[in-house]
């Protein structure tokens, strides 16, 4: 112990500053990515002369989930050219999200981008937001009945074609035993991946589910694990989320499993790993397009009157990141856009 | 009931109880621990049954990795309940300190070591800030770190999200210092081919730490004292504020403990981690004994509570459960635990 808490503090402050000083690493770090990339790193694309506009664009992000910063680079880089202010907010409680959509029609927004994962919360919010006179666009979620619900344009991907996408896929590799990953319980669009990856399978094998916290890696490394050892038949494990299949990559080795690993969704640490081969292929279902389109559309929408679709839904997937076209893909991961 | 039962022929002339000697079983079943230690090998040996890959040695050291996560929170988290407070930041402040280490690292360039230190100020800080505002207040622990959570919460996601354009933090696994940060604080070593992570043995390290201080130390004494009766405390002149600040900042220390093996294992950290942990810890302190109202309970209390929940939590999954009832059982055996240690402890105190 110290004599006085002072004290302490001043010891602690004079070990660190040097330290702080002279210990730079000559390796990695945003030196290394910095000059990697040249310098800038985000998509210019001119600047529009149109009158300005206020456009909300209200998802159902988890606090935390890098798979959102794609769509949020995309929203916040059609704004730039577009010459829209975003105000992005977003809350995964379908009730609290509903009050953010509310907040946006009282704010007198000129537009609202939306995701719906749950039709049956939000469709009266975003209905009560169309009968504002404020142009709707709904994208990532709600494919099913975006139309109903007041959305005149939708951009995303049915996670049920996605998944079955992938379980055909998984099937033409000889896989037997596949092991579905969902990194939260009670969400509707991760249940559709997994019941599609079963009906592309078809009779071709089994897919079997396995919830883990996704708030912890520690805890979804030990259940992954736990689970691999358990059933030692597993010979495919498909993770939901691109930071879940990087975990996945430590439970294998863990468990001595042989099995390949499969993902969701893309980042720039995931792609690495699958140029590495240690992730067969993911899923691509173009985040940062969903965003992007999102907003353009709107901006089409108001500048010109276009509906982008033309009252159809606008696919952005299911795209597969795999060893042939990674290499292209990379470069555009590791500016957080892939 | 014991008692009851007895019928008292000719009661011998009894000696004064507070001195007598009890029996060594009565004795150990006096201690906080003792229905934790009851609730952990019933929950084993459920397991060892109905669940064949749980007797595995490799599989028990999946166990004992994922009780070491918790475990290593739980320690000071029992000795700040002992000492009457709560802290419920404790989950989110494992991610405040890995994000720090990791985002500074990145940014400045440094070595990973210089982002390891910067991070340990800040979560001794956090500690601080967390003792000092309840200490000077008089407010409710439990509201000043509820306020806490949410602006580590909120601090964690903003500022990742400002500095890096994402929400989580950037792979720091080519910095310098990265390999040696990653043997201290992350390594596994397989003997007999059983893989055996470093936070179990660091776990161990501190329990035992933490029980010396407990147990026989004047420290120890505070504690016990600061939790049962502040102002008798503080009229016998322990320094309730300065003990209290302490403890905080054991728990500012765990956290970043936890949070730089959880950086150096995974390389990048998600802004959103660690939300709920802060009730896994003190779930584990109160399963292992400690009295939510503070003045009682043990270091190695926690620790066993902290198995109980690892056992749970693997074991449901060795067992090959119905994956949608799973927070259902967890809640079930948790549940079972407690009611099991209740029972021990009422057993033990009707037969003092």
């Amino acid at each position: 112990m110290f004599r006085s808490p002072r004290r302490a503090a001043a010891i602690v402050l004079l070990m660190v500053l040097p330290l702080v000083l002279a210990a730079c690493s000559d390796t990695g770090g945003k030196k290394a990515a910095e000059a990697a990339a040249g310098g800038g790193n985000t998509v210019a694309a001119g600047h529009a002369n149109t009158p300005h506009y206020t456009i909300a664009m209200i998802t159902h992000a988890a606090p935390g989930d890098t798979f959102w910063d794609k769509i949020r680079n995309g929203a916040t880089a059609a704004a730039a050219k577009d010459n829209i202010t975003l105000k992005y907010s977003s809350d995964p409680d379908p009730t609290k999200q509903a009050q953010l959509i509310d907040d946006a029609v009282n704010s007198h927004v000129n537009g609202i981008a939306v995701t719906d994962p749950n039709p049956g919360a939000l469709c009266p919010t975003i209905q009560k937001a169309k009968q504002a006179g404020i142009p709707i666009v709904m994208f990532n979620a709600g494919y099913s009945n975006y139309q109903s619900c007041g959305g005149m344009e939708y951009f995303g991907q049915d996670e049920a074609i996605a998944g079955v996408a992938a379980g055909k896929r998984l099937a033409a590799a000889g896989k037997k035993n596949v092991l579905c990953v969902l990194q939260a319980q009670g969400q509707a669009q991760l249940e559709a991946r997994c019941a599609g990856v079963k009906e592309g399978l078809g009779s071709e094998g089994t897919m079997s589910k396995l919830y883990v916290n996704g708030v912890d890696n520690s805890a979804v490394l030990s259940s992954l694990s736990a689970e691999l050892t358990r059933n030692t038949k597993i010979d495919a494990v498909i993770t939901l989320g691109a930071q879940f299949a990087l975990i996945a990559i430590q439970a294998l080795n863990q468990a001595h499993s042989s099995a390949k690993l499969y993902t969701f969704d893309t980042s720039a640490e995931e792609i690495a790993k699958i140029k590495s081969g240690a992730v067969q292929w993911a899923v691509d279902q173009q985040p940062y397009l969903q965003g992007y389109e999102s907003v353009d559309g709107l901006w089409l929408y108001l500048t010109n009157g276009n509906i982008i679709g033309g009252g159809q839904v606008v696919l952005t997937g299911p795209s597969f990141v795999d060893a042939s076209n990674v290499d292209a893909v990379a470069k555009y991961a590791a500016a957080g856009n892939r | 009931m014991a008692q009851t039962t007895e019928a008292p022929v000719a009661p011998p002339p009894r000696a004064d109880e507070r001195v007598g000697r009890k029996s060594p079983l009565a004795r150990m079943l006096a201690r906080p621990e003792a229905g934790a230690i009851a609730g952990a090998i019933v929950i084993y040996i459920f397991f060892f049954i109905i669940a064949p890959p749980f007797r595995n040695a490799s599989s028990f050291s999946s166990v004992l990795y994922v009780t070491s996560t918790y475990g290593l929170m739980a320690t000071p988290v029992a000795l700040l309940m002992i000492g009457g407070e709560f802290d419920l930041s404790a989950g989110v402040a494992v991610t405040s300190s890995s994000l720090c280490a990791s985002l500074f690292s990145y940014e400045f360039t440094t070595n990973a070591w210089v982002g390891v230190l910067v991070a340990l100020v800040l979560s001794l800080f956090i500690g601080f800030i967390n003792g000092w505002i309840v200490v000077k207040t008089g407010i409710p622990s439990f509201l000043v770190t509820l306020g806490t959570f949410f602006m580590l919460q909120g601090l964690n996601i903003a500022l990742t999200q400002t500095i890096t354009n994402q929400v989580s933090s950037p792979d720091i696994s080519t910095l310098q210092g990265f390999n040696s940060a990653r043997q201290v604080f992350s390594a596994s070593w397989t003997i007999g081919g059983v893989n055996i992570r470093t936070s179990v043995v660091y776990w161990i390290v501190f329990v035992i730490i933490a029980t010396w201080i407990l147990l026989r130390t004047h420290i120890g004494n505070w504690i016990f004292s600061v939790g049962g009766n502040p102002a008798s405390a503080r009229a016998v002149g322990v320094p309730v504020g300065r003990m209290k600040i302490g403890l905080f900042m054991a728990v500012g220390f765990m956290a970043w403990f936890t949070g730089m093996h959880t950086l150096f294992l995974f390389n990048t950290i998600q802004s959103g981690q660690g939300i709920g942990n802060e009730f896994v810890y003190i779930i584990a302190a109160v399963v292992g004994g400690c009295l939510l109202t503070g003045g009682y309970g043990s270091a190695v209390g926690a620790a066993i509570g902290a198995l109980i929940f690892g056992m749970v939590n693997q074991g449901i999954v060795y067992a090959g459960w119905n994956p949608d009832w799973f927070q259902f059982f967890v809640g079930a055996l948790l549940l079972g635990a407690i009611l099991l240690n209740t029972y021990i402890r009422r057993r033990a105190e009707a037969s003092i």
